[in-house]
């Protein structure tokens, strides 16, 4: 039971960190229908990022930890963006008129891109950084076995729902969020109306791309190490949640990413690490196949 | 990012007053601080501050500065001489280029497949002595052989699968297991390879082929990587990350070797080396000619056509009463079964096998070919593999830009060539003079 508990609470820190890049996804594909296939290595950019601003900002001498790590996350939410804008405006944008699959093999390149760029940058080796936040709380303990919750994990959880619920009221209340909204339903219309489509676009990927940047923070924070290559089995997850929660629908983002850290973690303690992955992918394909719109998505209907 | 690079027809452009010829004014100058700008703002951090272990292990940061001023002065540079010279350039690219490229274009056509053949027939006379460019020429060809394959699914059916490599895993595996258990020549496990590849492309398509299409690839990633790891973690069976053995080709039965039964005594030569080499370069050729034979065969067939239709509007087709599961399985399934028999060539060339060749990057590099050279043209597949792989080589001590710039390579070739490099992509068969897909009415270039 304990052994359960402590699962449980690794389960849903682990899919509060898929939930925040599964937003990034079902955001793209809700407006222009494309899958973002760079969204995980925007990620492991924004996780690099934040590294390196750490690092800078110890060399400067800044020793205060909670300061140190909200001009991190400033920075790499801000740096991040414009990493998602430019993907955006580079690879995306001139291909709005291509045909199918165009933007699909752009955004492939483009994930090639990042994680080369990436690892030419700063090496292929895995980056190391020290534990910042420690301490935690036992909740309770068994003679065999304590259930722990650490600071880390409060932090990512809690970062995760006050984020969503921000980014909520945003799509909700605000004019950029009703734009979003509009174009989700229809870009040509939504253009007819008067919305700026393409600035929509761009505040959708920069938006996406600064979430990701928190989650690549996250992971560093709580996994301690990273490398060029995190991107894509983080991003692959990210999608399986974004589509078993329903593509383009945001509590499905999360919901779907929740249940993606639970059922991996969930594996990986009672069956098999080898097979974590396999799990993941195998899920991603049995949704595909059984509930193609997800769990609290519409179904999708193809207009001529 | 200047401003005129934007299409016309967006619907919702602004309006803006046509540029006069001749007075440019300060507009190029800001956007190109603009992109200055971004470019600091991208590079500051990742390029400006480089991250190393230090002798603790702890990370150390060290500046480069100097890269990033470089970097930041280029996109400058280059963005202002964009927006001076772009129009001049395409003009000039447009004038010199359109009319007399398309007529060289058109008298070469017919002879190039040609001439490429023929050059890749003497290949081993004219290298026999170089072993590199041998062994380079067998490279060039194994993945020519898999970008046909994968030309059939994404070329011709337009299903955009990237988890290719799966079959040509399975097809390696397929070989080197059954060759090893039970003895069994490579003429035997060659067509069981392609069998077993074509099972698995069977076996996962089945489900998956209702997807749409960018669904569809990512479930064929997954597909992909759910191959990688069973052979990764299937210790009893594939050894694991140790890999298998694989045997070593024998022409019909007798090996390259130096022994009596072998290859050049029985024929009467002295033992050399390099016929183990020569053979299996032409048997792979022999292999990429057969997949693209079939090819060009199949698309003359109502299967092919279907496939052609199926690529370019799938509704159109379900209302023509085409059965497009079973049009995409036979696609899937066909690509799948090159992608073994290749395989089973890989794993005999290499002697011996791990899950290390099969991972996701060698699925997009496939695919890169295949996007270069022309989605759907067989010249431009083998083309495109050709110059990649030479220029793999060439590029040798710039090893770890490549897959940065082939990864940009297939940004750009989508935006500005989508059809591909080399060549265009054109259907098989036209009803009309105009055809929706090309606006030269031509045959497909073989």
């Amino acid at each position: 039971m304990e052994y359960f508990v402590q699962q449980l609470i690794n389960g849903i820190t682990l899919g509060s960190i898929y939930g925040l890049i599964a937003i990034g996804y079902t955001m793209v594909y809700g407006i222009i229908g494309m899958i973002n296939f760079a969204h995980g290595d925007i990620f492991m950019v924004g996780a690099f990022l934040a590294l390196i601003a750490f690092l800078v900002l110890v060399a400067l001498g800044v020793s205060s930890v909670p300061l140190a790590l909200f001009i991190v996350l400033l920075v790499s939410m801000g740096l991040t963006a414009l990493y998602g804008w430019t993907v955006e405006r580079v690879a995306y944008r001139p291909l709005r008129q291509s045909f199918r699959l165009a933007p699909l093999i752009s955004a492939i390149g483009m994930s090639i891109v990042l994680q080369n760029y990436v690892q030419v940058a700063q090496g292929a080796r895995v980056k190391p950084l020290p534990p910042l936040i420690g301490g935690g709380y036992t909740l309770f303990a068994d003679n065999a076995f304590a259930v722990r919750l650490s600071n880390i994990q409060i932090m990512v959880v809690v970062t995760t729902f006050v984020l969503m619920a921000g980014f909520s009221w945003l799509v909700a209340n605000t004019r950029l969020g009703r734009n979003m909204r509009a174009c989700e339903q229809d870009l040509k219309m939504a253009a007819l109306v008067g919305i700026d489509v393409d600035r929509t676009i761009s505040l959708t990927f920069v938006i996406g791309a600064a979430l990701a940047a928190v989650a690549g923070l996250m992971f560093l924070l709580y996994y301690g190490v990273i490398d060029f290559f995190i991107g894509f089995l983080a991003g692959v997850k990210a999608f399986t949640a974004a589509v078993l929660g329903g593509i383009g629908s945001l509590p499905g983002a999360m919901l779907g990413g929740l249940l993606i850290g639970l059922i991996e973690t969930m594996w990986s303690a009672y069956f098999s690490i080898e097979y974590k992955d396999v799990a993941a992918f195998s899920i991603l394909i049995i949704v595909l196949i059984f509930l193609p719109s997800g769990i609290l998505g519409r179904p999708e209907v193809e207009k001529v | 990012m200047p401003r005129d690079s934007e299409p016309i027809n967006e619907p919702h452009a602004k309006a803006t007053l046509p540029r006069l010829p001749g007075r440019i004014g300060w507009g190029p100058v800001k956007d190109a601080a603009i992109a200055a700008l971004v470019a600091f703002g991208l590079f500051v951090l990742m390029i400006g501050i480089r991250t190393d272990q230090g002798p603790t292990g702890a990370l150390v940061i060290s500046t480069r500065f100097g890269t990033l001023a470089a970097l930041v002065a280029g996109v400058f540079t280059g963005s202002l001489l964009r927006s001076l010279l772009w129009h001049q350039l395409a003009a000039w690219f447009g004038r010199s280029l359109s009319a007399p490229a398309r007529a060289v274009t058109a008298t070469i056509a017919p002879f190039a497949s040609s001439a490429l053949l023929a050059f890749a027939l003497l290949v081993p006379v004219l290298f026999y002595s170089n072993r590199y460019y041998l062994d380079l020429a067998i490279l060039i060809v194994t993945y020519t052989m898999l970008g046909f394959g994968l030309n059939i699914v994404v070329g011709l059916a337009g299903l955009l699968d990237l988890g290719y490599v799966a079959f040509y895993a399975v097809g390696a595996y397929s070989y080197a297991l059954i060759a090893q258990d039970f003895g069994v020549s490579f003429w035997i496990c060659l067509p069981l390879a392609g069998i077993l590849a074509a099972f698995a492309g069977f076996l996962l398509g089945f489900p998956v082929l209702r997807l749409r299409g960018d669904y569809l690839a990512i479930v064929t990633l997954g597909f992909g990587e759910i191959i990688r790891l069973i052979l990764l973690n299937w210790q009893d069976l594939t050894g694991g990350p140790n890999g298998v053995a694989a045997p070593n080709p024998t022409f019909f039965g007798r090996p390259f070797t130096a022994a009596d039964n072998g290859f050049a005594a029985t024929f009467g030569l002295h033992y050399s080396p390099t016929h183990r080499v020569v053979f299996l370069y032409y048997l792979i050729l022999a292999l990429a000619l057969l997949t693209n034979w079939v090819t060009l065969r199949l698309r003359r067939l109502p299967l092919g056509r279907a496939w052609e239709a199926l690529r370019e509007d799938e509704i159109a087709c379900k209302a023509l009463g085409i059965n497009t599961t079973t049009t995409k399985l036979t696609a899937f399934a066909m690509g799948a079964m090159f992608g073994g028999f290749a395989g089973a060539f890989f794993a005999t060339r290499q002697g011996f096998i791990s899950p290390e060749s099969f991972t996701f990057t060698e699925s997009a590099f496939v695919l890169a070919i295949v996007v270069l050279g022309g989605m759907g043209s067989q010249l431009g597949v083998a083309v495109a593999a050709a110059v990649m792989l030479g220029a793999f080589e060439l590029f040798r001590e710039f090893e770890q830009y490549r897959m940065l710039v082939f990864g940009a390579a297939m940004v750009v070739v989508m935006i500005y060539r989508p059809r591909g490099l080399v060549s265009r992509r054109t259907p098989s068969v036209l009803l009309h003079r105009h055809g929706a897909a090309s606006d030269t009415p031509a045959q497909a270039p073989p």
